[in-house]
């Protein structure tokens, strides 16, 4: 029993999460009870051991996340799953993850924030936080899944990232993508890629932004490796004090991920070429769109949709794409607007108007988008 | 040893623990730390291994070094895991980390250097802090009890806890390779001196005094039975609290993937 076989089956977005992290090579979660995540844990209790994986449940999420990044440099694929609370308390351990360059993946099912907020309720409000929720200078990579099939195939992606570029990723779902059931095909293994880091040679002795991704020992292999979230040297030496080494480190990270910005992000264009009101959307909400989309273009209006796989980086090219001919572009999103600064920014010429409802977990419905298409015109 | 000069002030106990460690390690047939897997929080004590000790030495942050020494231990069970922090470190912030540890019986040996006080920030009170001590925050004295951590260890669930003091440097020297060579979690609390952001403030002249005072204020577990809690007080109880036999969290861990790999035949 190790992997899932090639097989349609029919499951919620945070089993075919948990299913796809075994499958991406992942042997060790840690997690605490929080909802809605709380699937991903109990699925993983009963399969990771199965696979020689460990599943363990702490004390906290700050123990959770600490014990990922150790089970991380013990050379294994390490994952965390939570929501808002958890994924607050987790930022500091994230960014000594940024600073130390350890792969792992944290899965955040958003829930209506903040604070409690509402548990069980759906919401997109943690798109900012993912992005900056730790302090210093760090570039996050984020991926937002929309459909059961997707989580499986973006969860795969999040560890392949998180391999290949030596960084903590965030997967970003929310509750609804989470909790819906869908029919799911499980790709066939050969098709399915898996990334592992790059480990060194007997000889290396720097592993740190010695090269753009420097391999990575795991502690026990004889390499003697010091690790420190304070800044340092190649060498993992310690550099309180030192402008020079601080720089290089920093912009060495941010580096690492910026000048890849085009193989981490991915989109779907739909229907973008000549349109003449953009929408960009992500995650549940850019379930609704489609029909909005369809509904308009059966009114003789060609309207293009920009959907985020990859969150962060932001997918700057291919907003800037959908501006070129679209006069106005709606940003849906259930919070009271994030994305749609990014949008802003990135399309200045055109009119962005976000389209925001957020609390007890309504969804921004297809009407709703389609008003938003025709507001204005006459 | 990197070829690194120590970050320690002069006076400082955490020479003294570094070399009782190092000498324990020694003694036990190491040539190197080979074996070893180093992991620290933030502070002073957390700088005994990182990077001084040429060996694998996980910095983490500050409280923190329990769960990912916990992760580290479970996914590379061969390894000897062990712990530095200081008293802020281990039961300040991530005292729940240090109590879940026990009661898990993590196979881990946690050494803490308790000098009674946050010594790397300049001198601030600390929950060991003895009872009317001056630091920078309590300049009327502390108003609060110091927390007693081998203790707390004992009633969590640790396979071993003991305390000794700078002031007896063969006794945690012993006592560290008996940890060493034990299982499950293992607890030692050094009494260290900080004679800059402790000692100074709190009326002592110099090192030599503060040890004077560790050596004539040390009462042995033993006999601190048969004087009473009033009579302990201002005074250092040392010498082992428990040494026991149980689980370990690698033990029961791995035999859970035995269990789910009988079962996952059906799944």
């Amino acid at each position: 029993m190790q992997t899932r076989k090639t097989e349609t089956y029919f499951w919620s977005g945070n089993e075919a999460c948990a299913e796809a992290a075994i499958t991406a090579g992942c042997r060790f979660f840690a997690g605490y009870p929080i909802s809605p995540a709380n699937e991903i844990s109990e699925h993983l209790s009963a399969r990771l051991p199965q696979v020689d994986g460990i599943f363990m449940q702490m004390e906290d999420e700050i123990a959770s996340i600490g014990a990922v990044m150790g089970a991380s440099w013990g050379g294994r694929k390490a994952m965390t799953a939570t929501s808002g609370p958890g994924f607050s308390l987790m930022q500091e351990t994230i960014g000594w993850g940024f600073m130390t360059e350890t792969p792992c993946v944290i899965v955040d099912v958003q829930r209506v924030g903040p604070g409690t907020g509402q548990a069980t309720k759906c919401a997109q409000g943690d798109v900012m936080q993912a992005r900056w929720g730790t302090h210093g200078d760090y570039v996050a990579i984020v991926l937002s899944p929309n459909s059961v099939q997707e989580m499986f195939e973006l969860t795969v992606r999040a560890f392949n990232l998180a391999e290949k570029y030596r960084t903590p990723v965030i997967l970003l779902t929310d509750e609804t993508t989470a909790h819906v059931r869908e029919q799911i095909t499980v790709p066939p293994r050969e098709s399915i890629g898996i990334v592992n880091r790059k480990k060194p040679e007997q000889q290396d002795k720097a592993f740190f932004g010695s090269e753009e991704v420097a391999p990575m020992p795991a502690v026990g292999d004889g390499f003697n490796v010091a690790v420190t979230a304070s800044t340092h040297d190649e060498y993992g030496v310690r550099f309180t004090q030192d402008a020079a080494v601080h720089r290089r480190i920093v912009e060495t990270l941010n580096a690492k991920i910026n000048n890849h910005a085009d193989d981490i992000v991915q989109v779907e264009n739909y229907r973008v070429d000549d349109c003449d009101v953009g929408i960009v959307s992500f995650g549940c909400t850019s379930r609704a769109v489609y029909e909005a989309v369809e509904t308009a273009e059966a009114k003789g209006l060609q309207v293009g949709f920009v959907r985020l796989k990859t969150v962060w980086p932001f997918p700057e090219k291919d907003v800037k794409r959908l501006a070129e001919t679209a006069e106005k572009i709606i940003v849906p999103e259930i919070n009271l607007g994030q994305v749609v600064h990014e949008v802003q920014r990135v399309a200045c010429k055109s009119e962005v108007v976000p389209l925001n409802k957020v609390g007890g977990g309504q969804l921004i419905t297809p009407e709703e988008i389609y008003a938003k298409i025709l507001e204005g015109r006459k | 040893m990197r070829d690194l000069k120590l970050p320690f002030c002069p006076g400082c106990g955490l020479f003294s623990l570094s070399d009782a460690f190092l000498k324990a390690v020694y003694e036990l047939g190491n040539e190197n730390l080979a074996k070893f897997c180093f992991v620290s929080g933030i502070g002073c004590s957390s700088w005994i291994p990182s990077p001084y000790f040429l060996a694998d030495s996980v910095h983490t942050l500050h409280g923190r070094s329990i769960p990912v020494a916990t992760g580290i231990k479970l996914v590379r069970p061969n390894l000897n895991v062990v712990v530095f922090g200081g008293d802020g470190d281990i039961v300040g912030i991530g005292l729940s980390h240090f109590v879940h540890a026990a009661r898990r019986n993590v196979d881990i040996l946690v050494i803490m250097g308790n000098n009674m006080i946050y010594g790397m920030t300049g001198g601030q009170v600390a929950p060991t802090t003895p009872f009317k001590t001056r630091t920078t925050t309590t300049p009327y004295g502390s108003f609060e009890h110091p927390l007693d951590a081998a203790k707390l260890a004992v009633a969590a669930g640790a396979a071993y806890a003991a305390r000794w003091t700078t002031a007896q440097p063969t006794e945690l020297k012993e006592s560290i390779k008996k940890a060493l060579q034990l299982q499950g979690l293992r607890f030692i609390e050094a009494v260290t001196q900080c004679p800059t952001a402790y000692g100074r403030r709190a009326g002592f002249k110099d090192v030599g005094e503060m040890l004077r005072y560790f050596k004539q204020n040390s009462v042995p577990a033993e006999e601190a039975e048969e004087i009473g809690e009033e009579g302990l007080e201002g005074k250092i109880v040392v010498g082992e609290f428990v040494n026991r036999k149980s689980p370990t969290l690698v033990e029961t861990v791995y035999s859970v993937l035995e269990e789910a790999k009988k079962s996952g035949a059906q799944d």
